[in-house]
């Protein structure tokens, strides 16, 4: 098996669609993969401009809240949680993909994750921020929230670790700071080439400042490797566990729908399909507004649809595994619950839509022309997005809104401010990333000329996912 | 080996690509040469490294983690003030793992990424190779070849010429500073 070189068609990777592009040496490959640093474009100053005007709504929402108190949200007794748990619930799980794409896939060997790594782990970040804000401004007094750790405090009390409040602290602050450490760590090299490449002084005192130093020499790569390998050893785990202590704040407890022991991996598997389908959001405007069709190309968008498909199966059979536990529990209000509730209660319509852009949305991916097709992907992952914040808005209400007595069931709907945080939310995750790819190389350059240097000597052998090599020499 | 300041001088010589660079970094170490360092915009094999050893520094500090974020709960649930909420044990095996896990891969993490910054003693912000005129290019298309001008196989023209052998696009001695 071997890779080949088609001067025209830039470097191919056997079967399947080339993971590069265009002619480029290094250092056209570099300035190009930096160009978004060094000049902006028309696109971007629309979205930055929006992003702002919704970032000024989050924080008047915020603080709204704080001095008005959580009551100008719609939450009542019994749904106590509502949008507050599932905005973060969506946020976390949102982040996943990121650690998945940049750790767990550097592991397996999967080299087509170098022109997306950066953008993937700049999400989950910038999903963490958001995220954590939720619990937050929940706890009614926010600026109690240091309750939540373990220090010596004159009032003599800890926090409770029976308790899963404190395991999601422990969770979200792990991984956000995994995940910083991780995306700082990888961008050492590629701070260096921008602080090499900048026209300016300041600019390039800048880059100098945050690329430390870093010379190329061949023994500080050689730690790197190790080092950077070590973190995404670590970070792997996080994939699999944060979602999983996430599920458990609802596991732990004894209220129909919540109580499950299918949740963790169920939560686990929508986190990276909701992940996923954000990085196709971000991914796809970003390629045309500065031009990266040369990196990101339709393999990267083959494969991340690949796995789309393969998380939504996943997830369609967690959604028939909890139908059938509810009935073969003979549990009357697990029945109850699963079996009449949800499918004809009164969020019966937020069910039934949920069902379909989970479930059906993805079996779009079966098809070739579908899986590379920009709009298609880019409809398709906003109504699974949509369908995943549906999808903890239906475990957390309705689970909630009528359990065991129907003497305390009440009817639970949303304010203006609970919309106005989401929206905010949004904006806030817009702002954040949209600053993210105009000062940070967003691509990691290093790897994809190490990329680019394999294919041409034909040393890496890099089959996009699925495509089977049918030449044996 | 470690570049930290060429106090005795070094010879480099520059190349066009990874390859050749990787060929005449095996051949010096072939010719006897120990004290080589490469500088390269991507990680390129030729000189051999001795084992990090990072993984065992992580693998201690991520144990410690472990250890100390148990018995934190520990101390604060079943010692300090033991709680008793609906008459479940004070000492939680099961729900204080959690934060036990967490614990050790936040650990293992920050001594990851802090112990390789100790061990490469970055940050530094100024390194005598960023003296070379468009030594710059070393982070984007430039693959260079340093010998230290202490080590014992060579001299100034015997280690000069031989970096000539390798057809480089230029070869610079740096000399040590003049002691003032």
């Amino acid at each position: 098996m071997s890779a080949t070189v088609e001067p025209d068609t830039g470097v191919s990777a056997g079967a399947g669609w080339p993971l590069l592009t265009g002619q480029h040496d290094d250092a056209s490959l570099t300035d190009h993969l930096l160009s978004p640093i060094w000049q902006t474009r028309p696109g971007w100053w629309w979205l930055f401009g929006l992003s702002c005007a919704g970032t000024l709504l989050f924080i008047g929402t915020i603080t709204y809240t704080i001095a008005r108190g959580i009551g100008v949200w719609g939450n009542n007794i019994p749904v106590a949680w509502a949008y507050a748990i599932v905005n973060f619930v969506w946020w976390v799980g949102i982040g996943h993909a990121g650690t998945f794409i940049s750790a767990f896939l550097l592991l397996l060997n999967q080299r087509w994750r170098g022109s997306v790594n950066r953008i993937a782990e700049a999400m989950t970040i910038f999903a963490l921020v958001n995220a954590s804000l939720f619990p937050l401004l929940h706890l009614g007094r926010a600026w109690f929230f240091y309750w939540l750790i373990p220090y010596p405090a004159t009032m003599g009390v800890w926090p409770n670790f029976k308790s899963s409040l404190p395991w999601d602290v422990a969770a979200v602050s792990t991984y956000f700071t995994v995940s910083l450490l991780f995306w700082y760590l990888g961008l050492v090299p590629d701070l260096a080439s921008a602080r090499d490449r900048a026209a300016t002084l300041f600019r390039r005192r800048v880059y100098g400042l945050f690329a430390l130093g870093w010379r190329g020499a061949g023994y500080q790569w050689a730690r790197y490797r190790a080092a950077y390998t070590l973190l995404a050893a670590l970070a792997t785990p996080l994939v699999i566990s944060v979602h999983s202590v996430v599920s458990l704040d609802f596991a732990i407890a004894q209220l129909p729908g919540w109580h499950s022991t299918i949740f963790p991996p169920y939560f686990v598997v929508g986190a990276i399909y909701s992940g996923l389908a954000m990085v196709i959001v971000l991914l796809l405007p970003m390629r045309r507004v500065f031009r990266l069709g040369d990196v990101i190309t339709n393999a990267h968008l083959d494969a991340i649809a690949k796995l789309m498909l393969t998380m939504g199966l996943m997830l369609a059979y967690s959604y028939v595994i909890e139908l059938f536990m509810a009935w073969y529990s003979g549990n009357q209000f697990e029945r109850f619950t699963y079996l009449v509730d949800r499918p004809t209660g009164p969020y019966a319509v937020l069910y039934w839509v949920m069902t379909v852009l989970n479930v059906v949305t993805p079996q779009l991916f079966w098809v070739t022309r579908f899986r590379t097709s920009g709009p298609i992907l880019f409809i398709a992952s906003l109504g699974i997005l949509a369908g995943m914040w549906i999808e903890r808005f239906i475990i957390i209400v309705t689970s909630l809104n009528r359990d065991f007595l129907t003497s305390s069931w009440h009817f639970y709907a949303p304010s203006w401010v609970d919309w106005s945080i989401l929206a905010g939310s949004v904006s806030l995750f817009a702002f954040l990333f949209l600053l993210f790819i105009r000062f940070v190389p967003s691509v990691a350059i290093s790897e994809v000329k190490e990329l680019s240097l394999g294919l041409g000597e034909g040393q890496v052998d890099l089959a996009p996912i699925g495509s089977v090599e049918a030449e044996h020499a | 080996m470690r570049d930290r300041d060429w106090a005795g001088g070094v010879y480099m010589a520059e190349f066009g690509s990874a390859a050749e660079l990787g060929r005449a970094a095996r051949a010096f170490q072939e010719k006897g040469y120990r004290m080589i360092e490469t500088y390269s915009p991507i990680p390129v094999e030729g000189v051999v490294y001795r084992r990090s050893r990072l993984p065992k520094f992580v693998f201690a500090i991520g144990a410690l983690g472990g250890l100390a974020s148990y018995l934190i709960q520990w101390y604060a649930n079943a010692y300090s003030y033991p709680l008793n909420i609906g008459g479940r044990p004070s000492h939680a095996t099961t729900a204080f793992l959690i934060p036990t896990f967490e614990g050790t891969v936040l650990s293992a993490a920050l001594a990851a990424f802090f112990g390789v910054f100790w061990i490469l003693r970055l940050p530094q912000p100024w390194h005598p190779v960023f003296e070379i005129p468009d030594f710059d290019r070393a982070s984007v298309d430039r693959y260079w070849l340093a010998i230290d001008a202490r080590d014992p196989r060579g001299s100034r023209e015997l280690t000069v010429n031989e970096l000539r052998e390798f057809s480089p696009l230029r070869v610079v001695a740096l000399d040590p500073e003049p002691a003032a």
